[in-house]
């Protein structure tokens, strides 16, 4: 029995080693609320649960072994990552599959997937990669020159067009940029020029973008057309109240008055069952999450770790904010799932390798500074 | 801490790293400042907002589908189904989940025979109907049309088979004024429905009565609208009823009308124009109402297609007008009855009164002829009825003056609307100085000239009554002054309870009349037809009866007509009237009958009355109608709904 024991012993603890126990808590707090979710939303297409459940299995895994490199072999990653992306996105810009009107999928085989989830890990890692390499001696030059490098996918993704996506990766891209030490200053300026931007950038805008922008502002104006998805999500979020209908209660849920409500619009579904007291839980969860990235950021060995360990736990923010904020009516509706919740293997699988390399970074911390 | 790093390099490194640091708190704080954000959001969508938003989460969960009740039947006295119902499908389009109508139509096409006049009839719909659902391209699909479009449906969005209850009317065009047709509820009703507040139990109603018995007793046969509540999805498919309220149909209508009469009444007619009012003295009741020509009711079910309707609406001979009620026409010598009790009950003349009539009366320097040329030479009253001496009431007129006469008729209910239950009654004119003073506008037309009150004593002149006024005038003498107001409706039924709820009898004036003096009017109008001018028409009546012709001169076409000139000449004609009673003692019918440019009133209306009265009075049909369908087949086919 000392002898059978041992093994497994020695097993688990190879297993548990380098994961941030904090970190996968909260996670796995979320993923749990993110079932509850989509079984509730899941009625009528039983398949979703066991689905997700296989996701997230392979999500974790992949989280492991990322969590088992190091921050340097990651910054081997980099380029190769950067570049393939790159190279994946021209294709799909090419020879993609149009999927509602959207140029976004490539086919590899027997499988297409969306080369633009690539990026959101993709980028921050070359931009991360760029500035550690220039570390000593970073000059506004290098941040001209790591704006280049994000622009090009970014502009690739907003031509597919798929602006949730395009807004992510941009975000984790400035993220990069903006814990490098880019100047105040320059942010400023840029943030006017930006402003000055909207106007020549809202004509490049595809009808349906516009709209939906629009009716954001007012989405009584197409109370069945565009506004639909903002006004029944609006309804499934308000009619929940303090302490929600009930698991499995939820009305606008389940008389399919949401659309995409395994997906994007899970949090409505969320949030119409549990209420505000739900929405709280939910909130603190994602701000345990933040705050252990923030200070696993913090404590970093190294730039290029800190860099990711920033711009990851922003992406998270970024992912919950955008979603949630769209899902109650102060933001566009755009793409954007709901971080550990929203139905899909690929926003999973994104997700946990940036955890991944969270646990990693933390992992690393002293090894350079000791 | 050993280091690699120079002195320089770790300050720099530290500010740098410090510098991070500073940024993650910024960011830090913002995220915060973010979530703060969405936090509020929270609370204010779902505990400031949350009564709004649950209201509005519970009008999306549950749709109210109305349930449109069966409307009432409509039957005779005798039980004789005059309208029913029946279920039959129709071809529907639903405008707003087509592309193009057209385009939905020209492929419906190629499936479903779709003719000319089913597109003509649709546009029509699209037009006159507000805000429409669906409406039907098709109706009346017969078996194998609805298999084979059950079998393409895919093909076509927004276009589905519907089961409706459509109204039928057995007799077709016979007692259409009365009975009245349906139409589908358009602009204007929709107003009117929403101003009376009864909108609510039109939803799911597609038709509503436009004329006749269907539009006077709407509210009593078009029952109260049910409503279902449904759990419905965002794609508006029921998924479940949660409450069922069940629709109350109509009350079923039973008219005082007798179906057997007044389809020979309106066959008697021919193809002649007229009117026909027969009403039972003591109640009121209304046994036959024609007008000629008459319209088939059927052909408005599914909304007149608009060439029948534009035929019905030019059509010189104006079948849509209802002549029973709204046609005003000069009584001409069957005014002179009542002229002959007035000067009774006033005075002017007694039994024996008589006079010399020498063909003419002469006032002033007119001179009024007589229609006998050499005259009826001694008159007296009875004789006057009998011989329908002109002179004599010429100058019966001139001796009673035209207020005494004008009151008299008046008590009568000459010249004001009877009150009959059905729309569109017209007021005719009694004449008289005040009339006179009210219809003109410049002075010297406003004076009544005592040469006008001559020819009032004949029926002519100013005076215009409707067949209904005359009918009831008569049947109110009759009955010795109890005016009745005429009505058609007999009673209410309740299809479930059969509850029926009577129409007490409307006593609207007893006119003050001596029964002495009706007695003798009786007997007089009886002496015409047996030695008077209704004498060839009711020779060897099985029955007495009591009668007086009438001949109106067409002075001019009423309305704004375009004259046919191929016409003219006839519809210059007199007027063919005939007022009677049945039978002489304790009669329980009164009619007038008139066909237009019929001549003189021997010719055709008292021919027409002689047939009806043989059938009601002694059960005689004619024989064309002897070998007709029997109406009794109609009888208590109640279960059709």
């Amino acid at each position: 029995m000392e002898l059978a024991r041992l093994p497994v012993q020695r097993i688990a603890q190879r297993l548990v080693e380098g994961i941030d126990s904090t970190l996968l808590v909260i996670i796995l707090a979320l993923s749990m609320l993110g079932f509850a979710a989509l079984f509730s939303a899941s009625y009528d297409t039983p398949g979703r649960v066991l689905n997700q459940l296989v996701s997230l299995c392979i999500a974790l895994t992949a989280m492991w072994l990322v969590a088992q490199l190091a921050p340097q072999t990651l910054m081997r990653f980099a380029v190769p990552a950067y570049v393939i992306g790159l190279v994946l996105l021209v294709a799909v810009a090419l020879f993609g599959d149009v999927v509602n009107g959207a140029r976004r999928w490539l086919h590899v085989g027997v499988t297409r997937f969306q080369p633009s989830e690539m990026m959101k890990l993709a980028l921050p890692l070359m931009l991360a990669w760029y500035f550690h390499r220039r570390e000593s001696s970073l000059r506004l030059r290098d941040f001209a020159l790591a704006a280049l490098l994000l622009i090009v996918p970014f502009g690739l993704i907003v031509r597919q067009p798929d602006l949730g996506t395009a807004a992510l990766v941009g975000a984790v891209g400035f993220y990069v940029i903006f814990f490098a030490g880019l100047s105040w200053r320059v942010m400023g300026a840029l943030a006017g020029l930006f402003v000055v931007a909207l106007f020549p950038l809202w004509g490049m805008l595809h009808d349906y973008q516009r709209r939906r922008v629009l009716t954001l502002l007012d989405p009584t104006t197409d109370p069945l057309g565009a506004g639909y998805h903002i006004i029944q999500a609006t309804i499934a979020v308000g009619s929940g109240g303090l302490s929600g209908k009930g698991w499995l209660n939820g009305t606008q849920a389940h008389l399919e008055f949401i659309p995409e409500r395994h997906t994007d619009f899970i949090f409505a579904v969320f949030s119409e069952e549990f209420g505000l007291i739900g929405n709280l839980v939910l909130l603190t969860l994602y701000a345990l999450l933040i705050g252990r990235g923030l200070m696993i950021a913090a404590n970093a060995a190294t730039l290029f770790a800190r860099l990711m360990a920033g711009a990851v736990t922003l992406m998270f923010f970024t992912y919950a904010f955008v979603n949630m904020g769209m899902v109650s009516g102060i933001l566009p509706v755009v793409g954007v799932p709901l971080p550990f919740l929203s139905y899909g293997g690929t926003a999973l699988l994104t997700l946990f390798i940036g955890a991944g390399i969270l646990m990693s970074v933390q992992r690393h911390r002293t090894l350079v500074q000791t | 801490m050993p280091s690699l790093l120079g002195h320089g390099e770790l300050r720099n490194s530290e500010r740098e790293l410090q510098q991070f640091q500073l940024r993650l708190g910024v960011a830090g704080v913002a995220m915060l400042v973010a979530f703060t954000i969405l936090l509020a959001r929270f609370v204010f969508l779902q505990v400031v907002q949350h009564d709004h938003y649950r209201s509005k989460a519970e009008d999306n969960r549950i749709s109210i589908v109305p349930i449109p009740p069966n409307r009432g039947l409509i039957t005779d006295r005798n039980g004789v189904v005059v309208a029913r119902n029946y279920s039959g499908y129709t071809l529907e389009i639903f405008p707003r989940r087509v592309k193009s109508v057209e385009a939905t139509i020209d492929e419906l096409s190629e499936l479903i025979e779709i003719t000319p006049r089913d597109r003509a009839r649709f546009k029509r719909l699209t037009v006159e109907t507000r805000n429409p659902e669906s409406l039907p391209i098709r109706t009346r699909l017969t078996d194998e049309e609805v298999a084979k479009f059950a079998a393409n449906r895919f093909r076509y969005e927004g276009v589905e088979i519907k089961a409706r209850l459509f109204r039928q009317y057995p007799f077709a065009d016979v007692g259409s004024h009365v009975i009245g047709y349906m139409g589908r509820i358009n602009k204007d009703d929709q107003q009117r429905l929403e101003d009376e507040g009864v909108d609510a139990n039109y939803r799911g109603t597609d038709y509503i009565g436009k004329s006749g018995v269907e539009a006077k007793y709407e509210r009593e046969l078009h029952g109260t609208t049910g409503f279902e509540q449904v759990e419905i999805d965002a794609a508006g498919r029921g998924i479940r009823t949660l409450s069922r309220t069940p629709a109350v149909s109509g009350n079923n209508i039973v008219l005082t009308l007798d179906m057997r009469l007044q389809r020979v009444a309106e066959n008697a007619f021919g193809e002649r124009r007229g009117a026909l009012v027969a009403i039972e003295p003591g109640t009121g009741a209304v046994l036959a109402l024609v007008s000629k020509p008459g319209f088939d009711l059927n052909l408005f079910v599914d909304g007149p297609d608009p060439q029948y309707w534009a035929d019905l609406n030019t059509n010189p001979d104006r079948p849509l007008n209802n002549r029973a009620i709204a046609g005003v026409y000069p009584p001409g010598s069957t005014f002179k009855p009542f002229m002959a009790l007035a000067a009774l009950e006033q005075g002017k003349r007694r039994y024996n009164s008589t006079i010399n009539d020498p063909g003419y009366f002469i006032f002033g320097d007119r001179r009024f002829r007589d229609s006998k040329p050499g005259g009826h030479g001694v008159v007296d009253l009875h004789k006057s009825i009998v011989v329908s001496s002109d002179t004599y009431y010429y100058m019966l007129a001139n001796d009673m003056g035209i207020d005494a006469i004008a009151s008299f008729m008046g008590q009568l209910g000459l010249g004001s609307p009877t009150g009959i239950d059905l729309d569109g009654e017209a007021r005719g004119v009694l004449p008289s100085p005040e009339w006179k003073m009210k219809r003109f506008k410049r002075p010297e037309q406003q004076k009544w000239y005592p040469g006008e009150t001559i020819s009032i004593g004949i029926g002519q002149g100013y005076n215009a009554y409707t067949p209904v006024q005359l009918a009831n005038a008569m049947a109110t003498v009759v009955a010795n002054g109890k005016m009745y107001r005429p009505h058609v409706l007999s009673h209410t039924e309740n299809p479930r309870t059969r509850e029926r709820r009577a129409i007490e009898p409307e006593l609207v004036a007893q006119v003050p009349l001596r029964k002495e003096y009706v007695e003798f009017i009786k007997r007089a109008m009886a002496g015409v037809t047996k030695e008077g001018t209704g004498q060839r028409a009711f020779a060897k009546a099985e029955y007495t009866s009591g009668g007086k012709t009438g001949t109106a001169q067409v002075i001019a076409m009423k309305q704004n007509e375009k004259y046919d000139e191929k016409k003219v000449d006839e519809r210059h004609r007199d007027h063919s009237l005939y007022i009677s009673f049945a039978p002489l003692d304790n009669p329980i019918i009164a009619m007038l009958v008139i066909v237009e440019n019929g001549g003189f009133g021997a010719r055709a209306a008292a021919p027409i009355t002689r047939t009806v009265l043989d059938y009601y009075l002694v059960g005689k049909l004619p024989k064309e109608l002897e070998e007709a369908t029997p109406v009794d087949e109609f009888e208590d086919d109640k279960e059709s709904d």
